[in-house]
């Protein structure tokens, strides 16, 4: 109930922002269609934990998405530097790197990995991701576990 | 104001078009299937993000840039999935990747 409740307060919020319409009759059938959604997911049974994440630490995930940011800038402006390198100093390295319990944390750690330019997941199973990292450095910074220690701090487990 | 404003966006959006560029170029030098990703990853994060900062600095405070932000978070969400899908595909269809497991390597020196 608690998700469903949130899922129809955050629909409601897009609706608004992407509409931008404030009269009553345009609202009304506004909170009509927010209420046809819910009802729908609820229907198909994914109005869960998984499907509406609720139990993330706010602050911790806004502070986690900064330094993941200034990762990306880093990562991207190294791989830039190298494709534009004449010589293209590249070291493809495949690494494996032990994944979190929960599965929403595996899937944030597996996102951040592929969105951080030089290192992609190409698989996952149960304990280990699978990563293929542009250079040698990339899956040695990896491996020492900096990334994998915020996530854990992002999400507490059930 | 109004120029500072401008000077800055055209610094964000020409930056943003030039991690683009990259890569592309990317796309054409780096040697197979897998580091190709590499560069793809590029024009998806910082590329657009450099973009839409732009544009929402000529925008300013209104619904526009809310819709820009959330083109830029759904890039952001649908982006690695993509990838994943991707890399995931490539290597179950048994294409090997030109690189080394770093634990084998140790193992044999």
């Amino acid at each position: 109930m608690r998700h469903s409740i949130s899922l129809f307060v955050f629909s409601f919020a897009v609706w608004l922002l992407l509409s931008g319409y404030f009269e009553s009759l345009l609202l009304v059938l506004g909170l009509a269609s927010c209420a046809f959604v819910v009802w729908i997911a609820r229907r198909q049974d994914v109005v869960d934990h998984e499907g509406h994440p609720m139990h993330l630490r706010p602050m911790r995930w806004i502070l986690y998405l900064i330094w993941l940011i200034g990762e990306i800038v880093k990562s991207n402006i190294d791989v830039a530097k190298r494709v534009w390198s004449p010589k293209l100093p590249i070291s493809p390295t495949l690494v494996k790197v032990p994944a979190d319990s929960d599965e929403l944390r595996q899937v944030i750690y597996a996102n951040s990995i592929t969105l951080t330019p030089g290192t992609v997941s190409i698989d996952l199973t149960d304990a280990t991701i699978t990563v293929h990292a542009l250079t040698r450095e990339g899956a040695l910074a990896l491996e020492t576990g900096e990334m994998a220690r915020r996530v854990h701090g992002v999400g507490r487990a059930e | 104001m109004q120029l500072l404003i401008d000077i800055l966006s055209w610094i964000t959006i020409l930056t943003g078009s030039f991690f683009v560029i990259t890569g592309g170029i990317g796309i054409l030098r780096l040697p197979d299937f897998f580091t190709r990703l590499h560069a793809v990853s590029m024009p998806d994060t910082l590329g657009i993000g450099l973009i839409i900062l732009g544009l929402v600095l000529q925008a300013g405070f209104t619904q526009t840039s809310a819709k820009l932000i959330m083109i830029f978070l759904f890039m952001i969400f649908t982006g690695p999935a993509a990838t994943h899908a991707l890399a995931k595909t490539a290597l179950h269809g048994k294409l090997k990747p030109k690189a080394m497991y770093k634990q084998d390597e140790e193992s044999s020196t």
